[in-house]
């Protein structure tokens, strides 16, 4: 298995696609790697030399905003918006959906598995 | 969907017009209704009172905040929670 900027490494798929196993590089950009490094991105990731991981790692290194610097601009993103005490900083502090979506139902994804509290209407008697 | 680039932010007139007038000197919050209003730089480091539909909220602008609506400043529901529910 090739590694990739220290820790990452993509398994025996074609080239382009393996480079996707990335946080933030996703098909556009994948393929757009491959153009710019010279890469055939047809090849198996366990094909590619030593020559051209590096370069792939060099591209990666100088142009592009991957892995841990990507997390760490996200989560840069959200601290300022709880900063300066917007609407949607509040929503990310309660972990509740940002944008604007319903809350009574869903959200599953913001608030995790259920809660059940006792005495609780169904989902059958609201209405 | 976003707002057009051909109009720019949506900028409230009269606010904007009490901002500059009072911008070289910087003194009392202003009152103001505009939620909708974007902040431009010009708002940075004066104090509005923003409705939320029951009392006026004071924001203090800060760089930070340049680009977001006065009414992201000024929450409208006051929900505390359930009864026994914990805090997180």
């Amino acid at each position: 298995m090739p590694r990739l900027l220290g820790i990452d490494i993509p398994g025996d798929k074609r080239a382009d696609i393996s480079l996707r196993y990335l946080f933030g590089v996703g098909p556009t950009l994948a393929r757009e790697i491959c153009e710019r490094a010279n890469i055939d991105p047809a090849q198996r990731a366990r094909e590619l030399s030593d020559d051209e991981l590096a370069r792939i790692a060099a591209l990666l290194d100088n142009d592009y905003v991957v892995e841990g610097q990507l997390r760490r601009v996200l989560q840069q993103n959200v601290q300022r918006l709880k900063d300066i005490g917007s609407f949607r900083g509040l929503r990310h502090r309660k972990n509740l959906p940002v944008r604007g979506q319903r809350t009574r139902t869903n959200a599953r994804t913001r608030k995790g598995p259920k809660k059940t509290v006792a005495g609780k209407k169904g989902v059958k008697d609201l209405r | 969907m976003g707002r057009s680039l051909k109009k720019g932010p949506y900028v409230d007139a009269k606010l904007l017009k009490k901002v500059e007038v009072m911008n070289p000197s910087r003194k009392e919050p202003i009152k103001t209704w505009r939620r909708a209003c974007t902040i431009v730089p010009e708002f940075v480091g004066h104090t509005f009172m923003v409705h939320n539909g029951r009392a006026h909220i004071k924001v203090f602008v800060t760089e930070d905040m340049v680009g977001h609506k006065l009414g992201e400043f000024a929450p409208t529901r006051t929900f505390k929670g359930h009864s026994g529910a914990k805090g997180k």
